[in-house]
């Protein structure tokens, strides 16, 4: 499997990243490398083969249920106290839609 | 008082007897921090007041007669992914400079309630991604052993001001390595616990089907007390596991005669350095004078074990890093026209180059079309890999091996090299993949003086037979092979 430029594009689009041109032929190098390397997995056979989700348990040997019901948490002062930017008591983002 | 001779046990003893207060640990460790930091830079931040206050804490609860919890007085260092309210946690990012965090970790919770002092917050490549401390975005850390040589990462902070006494403990993240390799690199010990045995809430997550905090200190005792005080089930995490947390310090005795250690045959390449194959052969030795058998093992899946760490660490890395977008917390780059504009420009300014990498990798990996043959298929490959280990255990009680191939490198010289870096974690990643627990111990140095470790690993929640062995080991000398 080989990226090209415009998946390395798409990609970043996904992972909200921005790149330089010249960052991006770097990223092509760079990713072909290792995707080259991690394709040595298409070797084994693993057909019938569950894929290992949770390591050492399944949820069904291990469930955390409790009781449905409020405990303390944060304040809503105590939640914005990192925020970049809060007013009356909320995140503020720039804008979401669109003029179009 | 000679700080270097320090353990938990001997601090516990001068403040039961008068000799010395908390404070004036605190106060001797605080110096030693000051005279030392700029030389190796182990530490990110570090907040004097907040550790005298906790030592305070403790001298009154010495004054008024009342009894000490199990760790009073010992000061520990804290990798700078884990939360400690009121504390600045970078994860050795700019994303998070002036992140301070509003709540504990459990971990924190279960140390403060034993007394532990907080000395300072370590440093770690950024988000725990690396091997070297080289990617933390403010400055690597040294080796303390030879400056110009990294501690090894991402704890390197961690083990770093273990090795140079400017802590008589830390805390470490160990997601591939992280708290194993920095410990061979620095001639400590130290350990990963099987995945669910310590909580992870208020680790930030880097991947969240292979994280463990562990601890790393200069002896196996210290290592198994604090594996005790953070060790057990937490509701928070859903993950941990309710199994019974043994006595690990007070179950530290003699080793079983005719314990079977397992040497991979596929562990015996030619990719290790003589310098290594030489310590490690040597500890072998040790191992079968205090009377361990040892017997040729099978992990036939060994060459695709870093293919299909990377794939699933990126993977889940890609999904954890989603949240760093400056709408809640961190970093945010003013002034964007856009929601989406403004994500981009404050990821872009917040990560570094190797988070970057890894965010895109575990995109791709995720991404639809690609899905299965990448991610599914890791871990399909990651049950053929758990197969080979429940065999080896059927033969074995513990299984040995070095922890790096090489012995710890310049600074500089991988870090161009990112493939390079990822070849170099072939030891450690299993334990993380397996879920195994995994204790790295020092067996001696190379002729420059660069230390070298050995790794024990046990089956799941058997930390207590590879503390065990590690004891023995130091006991017999191993640590100054």
């Amino acid at each position: 499997m080989r990226i090209d430029r415009s998946q390395v594009n798409y990609i970043a689009d996904l992972a909200h990243l921005v790149f330089t041109e010249e960052e991006k032929q770097q990223f092509i190098g760079q990713l072909n490398s290792i995707l080259d390397y991690v394709a040595q997995l298409n070797e084994l056979d693993t057909s019938g083969i569950e894929p290992t989700a949770q390591v050492v348990h399944t949820s069904e040997q291990n469930y955390s249920w409790r009781a449905d019901q409020c405990r303390p948490t944060f304040t809503q002062e105590q939640s914005l106290t990192n925020g970049p930017e809060t007013g009356s008591g909320h995140f503020k983002v720039p804008k979401v839609i669109s003029e179009k | 008082m000679e700080i270097e001779s320090l353990t938990s046990e001997k601090i516990r003893s001068l403040i039961d007897q008068g000799e010395v207060s908390a404070s004036e640990i605190c106060q001797a460790f605080i110096k030693r921090i000051e005279k030392c930091n700029p030389d190796f830079e182990a530490l990110l931040h570090f907040d004097p007041e907040f550790a005298l206050k906790q030592a305070k804490c403790i001298d009154r609860i010495k004054e008024a007669g009342d009894p000490l919890p199990e760790l009073a007085g010992v000061p520990m260092v804290i990798k700078d992914n884990l939360l400690i309210r009121g504390l600045r946690c970078t994860c050795g990012s700019k994303n998070l400079e002036n992140f301070v965090a509003p709540y504990n970790a459990t971990v924190i919770d279960r140390l403060e309630a034993a007394g532990v002092i907080f000395l300072g917050k370590a440093n770690l490549d950024e988000y725990a991604m690396g091997s070297s401390t080289e990617n933390s975005a403010f400055r690597p850390t040294r080796n303390p052993h030879h400056r110009a040589y990294v501690p090894g990462g991402s704890s390197g902070g961690s083990a770093a001001a273990v090795a140079a006494n400017m802590s008589v403990a830390a805390l470490g993240s160990d997601t591939g390595g992280s708290i194993r390799q920095p410990a061979s690199f620095c001639g400590v010990v130290g350990m990963k616990p099987t995945y669910s045995r310590v909580s992870r809430y208020g680790l930030v997550a880097f991947g969240s089907s292979l994280d463990q905090i562990g601890p790393l200190a200069h002896n196996v005792t210290d290592v198994a007390k604090i594996l005790k005080v953070i060790s057990g089930k937490d509701p928070r995490d859903a993950t941990s596991l309710g199994v019974e947390v043994p006595d690990y310090p007070s179950n530290l005795g003699p080793l079983i005669n005719g314990l079977k250690i397992g040497m991979p045959k596929q562990y015996q390449t030619s990719g290790i350095a003589q310098t290594v194959q030489g310590k490690i052969a040597a500890s072998l030795k040790l191992l079968q004078d205090l009377g361990c058998e040892l017997i040729e093992i099978d992990l036939p899946h060994t060459n695709y074990a870093i293919a299909t760490y990377y794939v699933i660490a990126m993977a889940e890395a890609s999904s954890n890093l989603a949240r760093f977008d400056g709408v809640r917390y961190g970093l945010r780059v003013p002034g964007q026209v856009d929601l989406a504009s403004m994500y981009r420009k404050t990821r872009d300014a917040g990560f570094g180059a190797e988070v970057k990498r890894r965010i895109m990798l575990g995109t791709f990996v995720l991404s639809s079309g690609y899905y299965d043959d990448y991610y599914l298929k890791a871990q399909q490959v990651r049950t053929l890999i758990k197969h080979d280990f429940e065999a080896a255990f059927q033969k074995v009680d513990v299984i040995i091996s070095p922890t790096s191939p090489t012995p710890p490198f310049r600074l500089g010289e991988k870090i161009n090299n990112p493939l390079s870096m990822y070849l170099s974690d072939v030891f450690t990643i299993t334990a993380n993949l397996v879920g195994i627990p995994g204790i790295v111990v020092p067996c001696g140095q190379t002729p420059d003086g660069l230390p070298v470790g050995i790794q024990l690993m046990g089956k799941h929640f058997d930390e207590q037979v590879i503390l065990n062995l590690a004891f023995a080991f130091e006991q017999a000398g191993g640590f100054t092979l």
